[in-house]
C-alpha cells in the first residue's frame, strides 16, 4: 500500500481518506466549522458563506463545495475568517425577526447557537425589508418567512430526497425567498406534509405545527376521558429531549409521564401495528394467491400516501387497503373504548403521540371521521410530547416507569419495528411465512429487510413461493419503483414505501438529531426493543385474537373492513383557478371544464379540450358555453374529467361532451 | 421584441398557441425559460393558470416554474399597459441625467416604483440597464422604439403625444 | 510596451476585396436607428430612384422596400453624431443627416462629387472639418481588428463576409490543423478572455480539451448585461459571422459538437443578425454536419436570456440554459471539467471569439503585434459619458486613459455640453464590477493586470469619464443600486451585503449618516468582497471601495458636514433666503408644503432649516430669485 494522502489543516497533517470535501476533513480534525447549507445527505449549494476557510494559493473558499487535495494547507480560523463569519451572522440577524424567547426552534436553533458561539453581540445593520405574514395553512407546519436564512436545505430535501417539490426559490436579490408555487400557502399546494423541511431547517422558518393548546384543554376539562397512544418510534428518542443517551428506552417513563400530566388511559400504537400486520398480511397473502393486483404498496404512511394519490392515481389500486395503525387505533378506540372506560362517546377523546407531521394531516382527512367527529382528535410529535412534560415541570429521568393500559398496550417486537424501515416488511414476513407455511416459523429475523439503503431489494422463498420485496424511503426513491411499477417491469410482490430518510424514526417530529449517528442508534434501539419483547409475531399477540373474536369478526371480514380498511382518491396537486378559455365572462352561460391536470393531459384531454373548443365556435355557441381547462378534478384514475355544469362525466370523448353539453343547451333554453 | 399592433387574440387562439409552444419545445424541462419567453410573447405576460399548465405539460413542479418566471426581469407576473415605457438607467444614461426623466415619467402618469402601470391599462413605467445606444443617452424606449437625447420635457410630450392619439382613436370609433 | 498606430488599421492582411460601384451606406446601428436613419435612408432611396443613379443604398434588410439593391451595416462607432451616413469608394462620412439634406446630397455627391462641407464631422477643439474617417481623431486614432468590418460589410450577406477572407480560418482549423494545435496557437498569442476575467483563453481551451468523453460544449458569452456597455452588440450586428467563425474554431479546439450563443434579448437586432448567421452558415455547410467535409459534427443555438444580469457569470448562464434559475454554483468544479449537463463545457465572450479568427487567420505573432507583453492585442470600449466624441472604441491594450479620454474622446464636457478644459474628475472602469480612477491614473498604461492594481478592472469594457459635476457618493450608490438588484440572492453575503451597503449609501447621501457609517461600509464591504459565491458579489463592493479609496473627502463631506460637494444631492442641499433680494412678496410662504418660511409681508423672509424639506417649491416661485442653494 502507498503512503496515505495527507493534507495540512491548521498546521496539522489529516489524511485524507474518503472524505467527498474539505468541511468532512476539518470534521475530522475535529474543527467545528460552523455551517447552514450543508448535508450530507443533499447536494452541495455553497451559500451560507460560513464555512469558509483559507487555503494557502487559492484564497478564502468555502470547504463544503472543495474537493480535497493532496498537500493543500489551510487555515479555518484567521482573524480574516472569523471577521467575514461575523459580519456574515450580524447580516443575517438583521434581516431576522429574533424573537427567540416565544421561538418554538429556541432550544434547537443553529442560528441563535452561531450567533452566540460566534461573539456576535451587537447588530449595527437596519432591518431593510417589511415582515411578510405568518403562513398557518398546513395542517402540519407553521412557516415563518422572517426566520428563514435562505439556507435552500427545505428546498433541497423537497426535490432530492421527496421528489416533490412543493417549495422553490423565488424572486431574486435581496427579495429572494423561498416559498410554495405562486406565493400561495403551503397548505393549498403539493406538500406531502412529511416535515422533512422542518427536520433539515435550522432556524424555526419551518417548523411543526403544535397542537398542545388543544389538547391542554381536553385534560382539563374533567367530564373528557383523554387517552393516548404512542408510536413505535416515540419511544427511542424522547429521551434525547432529556439529554437521556440518545434512543434509551423510555416507555414505561412515558407512560408515567403522561399520567401524571392527566391523560387516563395510555396504549401503544404497536398494538394496531400487529393489527396492520394481520390485516395487510392477509390482504398480500389473497392477492398472491388469487392473482390480485400486484405489488401491493404499503400505506401506513401518510405522507406517501398523499403522494400517490397526487402522482400515480393509477396506481392507487396497488395500495393496500389497511388504514394506518394510527387510524385503525383511532376507529377501535371509538368502537371500543367508552365502553372500557365507561365514558360517554363524545367525551373520550384520543390523542396520538407520533414520530410525524403528517399524521397530523392524516387524523384530518374526512375519510378517518364518523358523523362529524374525527377518529383522532389530536395528534402530538416527539418534540411537542418533551415541551409538555417541560411545561407540566416533571423531571423526567426520574419518574418511575408505568405500564401500559390493556388491552391495546400489549404489543409483540412486530409491532415495533414498524417505526424503522424495513420493519413493516419484516413483521409482515413473520406473520406471512407462517401462513405459507402452515406452521410456527423458527425465523423471526429477517436480516434481508434491514439496513440504510434508501432502496433495497430482497427476496425470500418460502416453500417454494417467492416473495420478492423492494424497501424504499424518500419519495424520490418511491418515484423510482413506481415509474417501474407503472411500465410495468417492477420485479416485486411487496413494497415497502417510508416517506422519511429511515423510516419513522427520523420523522420531522423528532427531536432534532445533534449529531450524526442519531438516526442508527435510534434503529438500533428499536430492533432492540424488538429483542426484549417476549412475543415477535404479531399473529402471536393474545389480545389481537381477543379483539378480532369480541370486536372485529373474521380477519378481513365486513366489520374488520369497515374499521380498519380505507380507500383512496385523485388529489389535486394545487388550489388553483380555471383558465378562462372562451371570451366575455361565464355569467349565466353552461359552465364547461375540461381537466388539465397531469393524469387527464396525459390521457389526451388537451385535445379534447382543442376540439371542443372547434364545436363551440363551429356552432356559434360562444355566448351560451363558458369554457374553462381546470386543474385535476380528483377523478385522475378515470380522466379525462369534465365538468359541464354540475355533471362530472369520467374516460370523457367528444361525443359524450357533445351529447350532454346538447342536453344541457336544450334544457338551458 | 417589437410590439406591431395586431388583431387581438381570442382566449382559445392563446391557449392552442401555448399548447403549440410546449409541443415545439417536445415539452423539455429544459426549454422552460424560451417556453415562458413565447408564452408571454402571446399574452404580454404570464398568467398564473397558464403558468401551472406549462408546469403539468413538463411535468416538473410549479413552485420551480414560478421560481424561474421570478427570477427574470424579462417576465411579468402581471399584465402591462399598451404603451411599454422603459427608461434606460444603464452607466451612460445615469450620469446624464436620466432619472429626473424618470421622475417626471411617473408623476406625469401617477405612477411609481410600485405602481408601474396605469389603472386604464395604457401605460407601463419601467427602468432598463443599457439599451446600446449609450452615446445618444438618455434614452427611452417606446414599445421597441427608441427614442434619443431625452429630457424630462421631450418625455412627458411623448406621453401627451400618445394619449392623444388613443383619445382621438377613441373618439374615431365613437363617432 | 508596443505603441499604437496612428491611422485605421487593418491588423488582417487578407484585404477585404473592393466592391465595386458607388455605396451610400446608412448606419443601421440602434443609435442610429434611433435618430432617424431608417427617414434618411427612405429619403436615399426616393431621391436616387427619382435622378435614377446606379448607386446602391445600404440599410438594414429590415426595412427593404423594393427599388434599390438593399444591404446594410452594424453602428460605425460614433452614434453621438448620429445618423451617419457613408459614401463609398470616395470615403466621404456625413454626420446628423436629415431626411432633408438628402436631394441635396445626391444632387451635388453623388451626381457631381462634391462634398458638403456642412454635413461633415467639425473637431470641437480646432473647428477644423474632417472628409471621413481617416481624419476624424477620434476614429483614426484607434486601431481596428474585431471593428476592422463592422460598419462597412453588410452583417446579413454572407457572401460579402467571404470575400473579406470569411471562414477562412475556421476551414484551417478543421481541415489542416489538429485541436492541439489550435489551443496552442492560441496560446502562444497569449490572448486572455476579453470578458472581463481576463484568463488565458488558450489554458481555458487545453483544460477542455483534455477532458475525456465524447461530448463537450462552447458557449459563447453574448449576454452583456454591464448597464453602459454595448460592445458585443455592436460586433454581433456589424459582423456576425466573425463570431460564429470563432466559436467554430473552439468548438474544434476541445471536440465540441454542440455549441450555443446565450445573447441578451435587449438587443434584438443582434439577435436577429446572429440567427440570420447561423442559418446562413448552416445552409453554405459550415455549421451543421460534416463541416468542410472533415468529418467533424458542430451544431449552434441561440439562447436568448431573460433579463438576468448574473448570467453572465459562468455557472449561472449554464444553469438559464438548464432552464433553471440563474445562480451560481460554487468553483470547482470549474466548467471546463463539469459544465452544461455536467459535461467539459468553455465559455468565451464575443469579442475573445472575433479575435481568435485573426489569431487563427494570421498567427499568433502578427497578433501580438499590439498591445503589451501581459495584454496582447486590441480592446473595444463603451467610451460614454462627460466626453465631446461618446461611441464604441477600440485600442491597444497599453492605451492610456489620457489618449482615450482627449485623443479619441475629444475631451471632457462641462455641464453645458461643451469642452471643459479643466473638466475631468474621474473614470468609471469596469462597469459594475470596476472602479473609479482619478487624473493620477490617467497616464496608465491600461491592462488586467494595471488597472487591476488600482482597484479597478478591464471588465466588459464600459467607460465612462465624469466632469467635475458628478457627485463620486451617488455614483458610487448608482452601482450599488445595480449589483444590489441584481444579485441573485443566493449567499448571504452579495445578498444582504450589497442592500446594506446600499442603506448605508442611502443615509450617507440623505445626512443620515454618523462616524460609524464609513467603517462599516468599509467592513462590509471588504467582508462581500472575500466571501461571495461568485464574481457578482466579489466584485461589487469595487465601485464604493475604490471611491472611498480616491474620494474619501467627499464621502466626509457628506457624513460630516452634511453636504455634496458637487451640489448633487438633493437632500444635502441647504435652502436660505437672501436678504438682500427678498421683498417680502410672501408667495414662497404660502407655496412651502411645511411652513418652513416665515417673515413679515415687506420684510425679509427666512427658512427653518430644520423644517424645510428640501423639496425647492420656494425656488422655483421666487420672482426676485431670492432662495438660494448650496
Ligand atoms: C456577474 C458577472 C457578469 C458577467 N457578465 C459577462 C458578460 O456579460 N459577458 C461576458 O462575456 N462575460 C461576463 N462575465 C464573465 C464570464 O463569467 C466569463 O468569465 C467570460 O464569459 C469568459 O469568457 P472569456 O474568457 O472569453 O472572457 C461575467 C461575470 C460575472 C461574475
Ligand atoms: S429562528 Fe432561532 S434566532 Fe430566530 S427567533 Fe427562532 S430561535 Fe431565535
Ligand atoms: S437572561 Fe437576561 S435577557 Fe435573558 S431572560 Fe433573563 S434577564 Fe432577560
Ligand atoms: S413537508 Fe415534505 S413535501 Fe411538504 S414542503 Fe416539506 S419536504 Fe416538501
Ligand atoms: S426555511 Fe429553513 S431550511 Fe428553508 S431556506 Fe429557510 S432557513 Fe433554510
Ligand atoms: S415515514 Fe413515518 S414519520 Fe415519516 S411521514 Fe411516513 S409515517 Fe410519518
Ligand atoms: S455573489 Fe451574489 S450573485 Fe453571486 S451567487 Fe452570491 S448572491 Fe448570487
Ligand atoms: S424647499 Fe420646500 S420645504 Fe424647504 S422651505 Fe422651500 S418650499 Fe419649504
Ligand atoms: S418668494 Fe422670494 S421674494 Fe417673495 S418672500 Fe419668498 S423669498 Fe422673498
Ligand atoms: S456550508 Fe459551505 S457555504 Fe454553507
Ligand atoms: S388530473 Fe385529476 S381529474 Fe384530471
Ligand atoms: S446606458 Fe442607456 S443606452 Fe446604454
Ligand atoms: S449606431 Fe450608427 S454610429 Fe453607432
Amino acid at each position: 500500500m502507498g503512503k496515505q494522502d495527507t493534507l495540512r489543516i491548521d498546521g496539522r497533517d489529516v489524511a485524507i481518506d474518503a472524505e467527498r470535501n474539505l468541511l468532512e476533513l476539518v470534521r475530522k480534525a475535529g474543527i467545528e466549522l460552523p455551517t447552514f447549507c450543508y448535508h450530507s445527505d443533499l447536494s452541495i449549494y455553497g451559500a451560507c458563506r460560513l464555512c469558509l476557510v483559507d487555503i494557502e494559493g487559492r484564497g478564502i473558499q468555502s470547504a463544503c463545495s472543495t474537493p480535497p487535495e493532496p498537500g493543500m494547507r489551510l487555515r479555518t480560523n484567521t482573524g480574516e475568517l472569523r471577521e467575514i463569519r461575523r459580519t456574515t451572522l450580524e447580516l443575517l440577524l438583521a434581516n431576522h425577526d429574533g424573537s427567540c424567547p416565544t421561538c418554538i426552534k429556541s432550544a434547537d436553533c443553529k442560528l441563535q447557537a452561531l450567533a452566540r458561539r460566534m461573539g456576535v453581540d451587537k447588530v449595527r445593520f437596519k432591518a431593510p425589508t417589511r415582515p411578510a405574514p405568518l403562513d398557518e395553512s398546513s395542517p402540519a407546519l407553521v412557516r415563518d418567512p422572517n426566520k428563514c436564512v435562505l439556507c435552500g436545505d427545505c428546498v433541497r430535501v423537497c426535490n432530492e430526497i421527496q421528489g416533490v417539490g412543493a417549495i422553490d426559490f423565488a424572486y431574486r436579490g435581496s427579495q429572494a425567498a423561498v416559498v410554495p408555487a405562486f406565493g400561495k400557502q403551503l397548505g393549498d399546494v403539493e406538500c406531502v406534509n412529511c416535515g422533512q423541511c422542518a427536520a433539515f431547517c435550522p432556524t424555526g422558518a419551518l417548523a411543526p405545527r403544535s397542537e398542545t393548546a388543544a389538547i391542554w384543554q381536553a385534560l382539563d376539562d374533567p367530564r373528557k376521558k383523554v387517552v393516548a397512544q404512542i408510536a413505535p418510534a416515540v419511544r427511542v428518542a424522547l429521551g434525547e429531549a432529556f439529554d437521556q443517551p440518545a434512543a434509551s428506552q423510555t416507555t414505561g417513563r412515558i407512560v408515567a409521564a403522561l399520567k401524571a400530566i392527566g391523560f387516563d388511559a395510555v396504549y401503544d400504537t404497536s398494538f394496531t401495528a400487529d393489527l396492520t400486520v394481520i390485516e395487510e398480511g392477509t390482504e398480500f397473502l389473497q392477492r398472491k394467491v388469487n392473482g390480485g393486483i400486484l405489488p401491493q404498496f404499503t400505506s401506513c404512511c401518510p405522507a406517501w400516501v398523499k403522494y400517490a394519490e397526487q402522482y400515480y392515481p393509477d396506481l392507487l389500486p396497488n395500495l393496500s387497503t389497511c388504514k394506518s395503525p394510527q387510524q385503525m387505533f383511532g376507529s377501535l378506540a371509538r368502537q371500543v373504548l367508552p365502553r372500557i372506560l365507561d365514558t360517554a362517546p363524545e367525551d373520550l377523546v384520543v390523542v396520538s403521540i407520533m414520530p410525524c407531521t403528517a399524521k397530523k394531516y392524516e387524523a384530518q382527512r374526512s375519510e378517518f371521521s364518523q358523523d362529524g367527529r374525527r377518529d383522532v382528535d389530536a395528534v402530538m410529535t416527539t418534540q411537542e410530547l418533551a415541551r409538555m412534560i417541560q411545561e407540566a415541570g416533571l423531571d423526567f429521568s426520574s419518574l418511575e416507569p408505568e405500564s401500559l393500559d390493556m388491552p391495546f398496550g400489549f404489543h409483540t417486537g412486530a409491532g415495533v419495528i414498524f417505526g424503522n424501515s424495513g420493519g413493516v416488511s419484516e413483521a409482515v414476513l413473520r406473520f406471512a411465512v407462517e401462513k405459507i407455511t402452515g406452521k410456527p416459523a423458527g425465523q423471526v429475523d429477517f436480516h434481508e429487510v434491514r439496513g440504510e439503503g434508501g432502496l433495497r431489494e430482497a427476496s425470500l422463498t418460502v416453500d417454494g413461493t417467492e416473495v420478492r420485496i423492494a424497501i424504499v424511503h424518500g419519495l424520490a426513491n418511491a418515484k423510482l419503483v413506481a415509474d417501474q411499477v407503472r411500465a410495468g417491469t417492477a420485479p416485486y410482490d411487496l413494497i415497502e414505501v417510508m416517506t422519511c430518510p429511515g423510516g419513522c424514526i427520523s420523522g420531522a417530529g423528532q427531536p432534532v438529531a445533534h449529531n450524526g449517528h442519531t438516526r442508527q442508534d435510534r434503529a438500533r434501539s428499536l430492533y432492540e426493543a424488538d429483542k426484549s419483547l417476549p412475543l415477535h409475531r404479531s399473529q402471536d399477540n393474545p389480545f389481537i385474537d381477543r379483539c378480532y373474536q369480541e370486536h372485529l369478526g373474521a380477519v378481513g371480514g365486513t366489520v374488520a373492513h369497515r374499521l380498519l380498511h380505507t380507500h383512496y382518491h385523485g388529489r389535486k396537486r394545487l388550489e388553483s383557478e380555471a383558465l378562462p378559455l372562451s371570451e366575455g365572462n361565464g355569467d349565466g352561460k353552461i359552465q364547461v371544464k375540461v381537466c388539465a391536470g397531469t393524469a387527464c393531459f396525459l390521457r389526451g384531454s388537451q385535445k379534447l379540450l382543442h376540439a371542443l373548443l372547434g364545436y363551440v365556435e363551429e356552432h356559434s355557441l360562444q355566448n351560451m358555453v363558458d369554457v374553462r381547462a381546470n386543474f385535476c378534478s380528483e377523478q385522475c384514475a378515470a380522466g379525462p374529467t369534465v365538468i359541464i355544469g354540475d355533471k362530472v362525466l369520467q374516460h370523457c370523448t367528444l361525443e359524450r361532451v357533445r351529447d350532454v353539453l346538447d342536453a344541457e343547451l336544450a334544457n338551458h333554453q | 421584441m417589437q410590439m406591431t399592433h395586431v388583431e387581438p387574440r381570442t382566449r382559445s387562439d392563446q391557449f392552442e398557441a401555448v399548447c403549440a409552444i410546449i409541443e415545439r419545445h417536445g415539452r423539455q424541462p429544459a426549454k422552460l425559460i424560451p417556453i415562458l419567453q413565447a408564452v408571454q410573447d402571446e399574452y404580454t405576460y404570464l398568467p398564473e393558470e397558464v403558468l401551472n399548465f406549462v408546469a403539468t405539460a413538463l411535468a416538473i413542479p410549479p413552485a420551480r416554474v414560478f421560481g424561474v418566471a421570478t427570477f427574470y426581469t424579462y417576465f411579468a407576473l402581471e399584465p402591462k399597459g399598451k404603451y411599454v415605457v422603459r427608461l434606460c438607467d444603464g452607466t451612460a444614461c445615469h450620469v446624464k441625467d436620466s432619472i429626473p426623466i424618470l421622475e417626471a415619467l411617473r408623476s406625469r402618469l401617477n405612477l411609481s416604483e410600485e405602481h408601474k402601470t396605469t389603472p386604464d391599462m395604457l401605460f407601463t413605467v419601467e427602468t432598463v440597464a443599457c439599451l446600446g445606444a449609450c452615446g445618444l443617452a438618455p434614452v427611452v424606449m417606446v414599445n421597441g422604439e427608441v427614442h434619443s437625447l431625452m429630457t424630462p420635457e421631450k418625455a412627458e410630450s411623448l406621453i401627451e403625444d400618445l394619449k392623444q392619439a388613443e383619445a382621438a382613436a377613441v373618439a374615431g370609433e365613437e363617432g | 510596451m508596443m505603441t499604437h498606430i496612428d491611422a485605421t488599421v487593418s491588423m488582417n492582411p487578407v484585404q477585404a476585396e473592393p466592391v465595386s460601384g458607388r455605396r451610400v451606406i446608412v448606419c443601421s446601428g440602434t443609435g442610429c436607428k434611433a435618430n432617424g436613419a431608417e427617414e434618411v435612408h427612405a429619403a436615399f432611396v426616393r431621391e436616387i430612384g427619382a435622378a435614377a443613379l446606379e448607386t446602391a443604398v445600404e440599410f438594414g434588410r429590415e426595412s427593404a422596400d423594393g427599388g434599390a439593391s438593399v444591404t446594410g451595416s452594424g453602428c460605425q462607432g460614433l452614434c453621438s453624431q448620429a445618423p451617419l451616413v457613408t459614401i463609398l469608394p470616395d470615403e466621404i462620412l456625413y454626420m446628423r443627416v436629415a431626411p432633408e439634406d438628402v436631394p441635396e446630397i445626391v444632387a451635388t455627391t453623388l451626381a457631381e462629387g462634391r462634398v458638403l462641407d456642412r454635413l461633415l464631422y467639425q473637431r470641437p477643439d480646432t473647428g477644423e472639418t474632417c472628409r471621413g474617417a481617416a481624419q476624424i481623431p477620434f476614429l483614426n486614432r484607434q486601431t481596428h481588428v474585431v471593428l476592422r468590418d463592422v460598419g462597412r460589410l453588410d452583417p446579413d450577406n454572407l457572401d460579402e463576409y467571404l470575400k473579406t477572407g470569411g471562414y477562412a480560418a475556421a476551414r484551417r482549423a478543421y481541415t489542416e490543423m489538429m485541436p492541439e494545435q489550435i489551443c496552442a496557437e492560441i496560446s502562444r498569442s497569449g490572448l486572455r478572455g476579453r470578458g472581463g476575467g481576463g484568463f488565458p483563453t488558450g489554458r481555458k481551451w487545453e483544460t477542455a480539451r483534455l477532458q475525456a468523453g465524447a461530448k463537450k460544449y462552447v458557449i459563447c458569452n453574448a449576454d452583456e448585461g454591464d448597464p453602459g456597455a454595448f460592445m458585443n452588440c455592436s460586433v454581433m450586428e456589424g459582423n456576425p459571422h466573425s463570431v460564429l467563425e470563432g466559436l467554430m474554431i473552439a468548438a474544434r479546439a476541445i471536440g465540441a459538437d454542440e455549441s450555443y450563443i446565450y445573447i441578451r434579448a435587449e438587443y434584438p437586432l443582434a439577435v436577429r443578425r446572429m440567427q440570420q448567421a447561423i442559418d446562413d452558415a448552416t445552409a453554405a455547410g459550415f455549421l451543421g454536419r460534416n463541416i468542410f467535409g472533415a468529418g467533424i459534427d458542430l451544431h449552434c443555438e441561440l439562447k436568448e436570456g431573460a433579463g438576468a444580469f448574473v448570467c453572465g457569470e459562468e455557472t449561472a448562464m449554464i444553469a438559464s440554459i438548464e432552464g433553471q434559475r440563474g445562480m451560481p454554483r460554487p468553483k470547482p468544479p470549474f466548467p471546463a471539467q463539469s459544465g452544461l449537463w455536467g459535461k467539459p463545457t468553455i465559455i468565451n465572450n464575443v469579442e475573445t471569439l472575433a479575435q481568435v479568427v485573426g489569431i487563427i487567420r494570421a498567427g499568433a505573432d502578427h497578433f501580438r503585434q499590439v498591445g503589451t507583453p501581459d495584454a496582447p492585442g486590441t480592446k473595444t470600449f463603451a467610451l460614454t459619458g462627460h466626453v465631446a466624441n461618446t461611441g464604441l472604441i477600440e485600442v491597444p491594450f497599453g492605451t492610456t486613459l489620457r489618449e482615450i479620454v482627449y485623443d479619441i474622446g475629444g475631451g471632457v464636457t462641462g455641464a453645458d455640453g461643451r469642452i471643459d478644459p479643466d473638466g475631468f474628475k474621474a473614470v468609471q472602469i469596469g462597469g459594475p464590477s470596476g472602479g473609479c480612477l482619478t487624473a493620477e491614473h490617467l497616464d496608465l498604461p491600461m491592462d488586467y493586470d494595471a488597472l487591476r492594481s488600482v482597484g479597478a478592472m478591464v471588465g466588459s469594457g464600459g467607460l465612462v469619464v465624469m466632469n467635475r459635476s458628478t457627485c463620486m457618493v451617488s455614483v458610487a450608490r448608482f452601482f450599488m443600486d445595480f449589483t444590489q438588484r441584481e444579485s441573485c440572492g443566493k449567499c448571504v453575503l452579495c445578498r444582504e451585503g450589497t442592500k446594506q451597503m446600499l442603506v448605508l449609501l442611502d443615509d450617507i447621501l440623505e445626512g443620515r449618516a454618523d462616524e460609524d457609517t464609513l467603517p462599516l461600509l468599509e467592513r462590509v464591504g471588504s467582508a462581500v468582497m472575500k466571501g461571495s459565491l461568485c464574481g457578482l458579489g466579489k466584485t461589487a463592493p469595487n465601485p464604493v471601495l475604490s471611491t472611498l479609496r480616491y474620494f474619501r473627502p467627499e464621502y466626509e463631506a457628506h457624513v460630516y458636514e452634511k453636504t455634496c460637494p458637487a451640489k448633487r444631492c438633493p437632500q444635502l442641499r441647504v435652502f436660505s433666503i437672501n436678504a438682500e433680494k427678498c421683498r417680502g412678496c410672501t408667495l414662497c410662504a404660502k407655496k412651502c408644503p411645511v411652513d418652513a418660511i416665515s417673515g413679515e409681508k415687506k420684510m425679509a423672509h427666512r427658512i427653518d432649516t430644520s423644517v424645510c424639506i428640501k423639496c425647492s417649491e420656494c425656488q422655483t416661485v421666487c420672482k426676485f430669485d431670492a432662495v438660494e442653494v448650496n
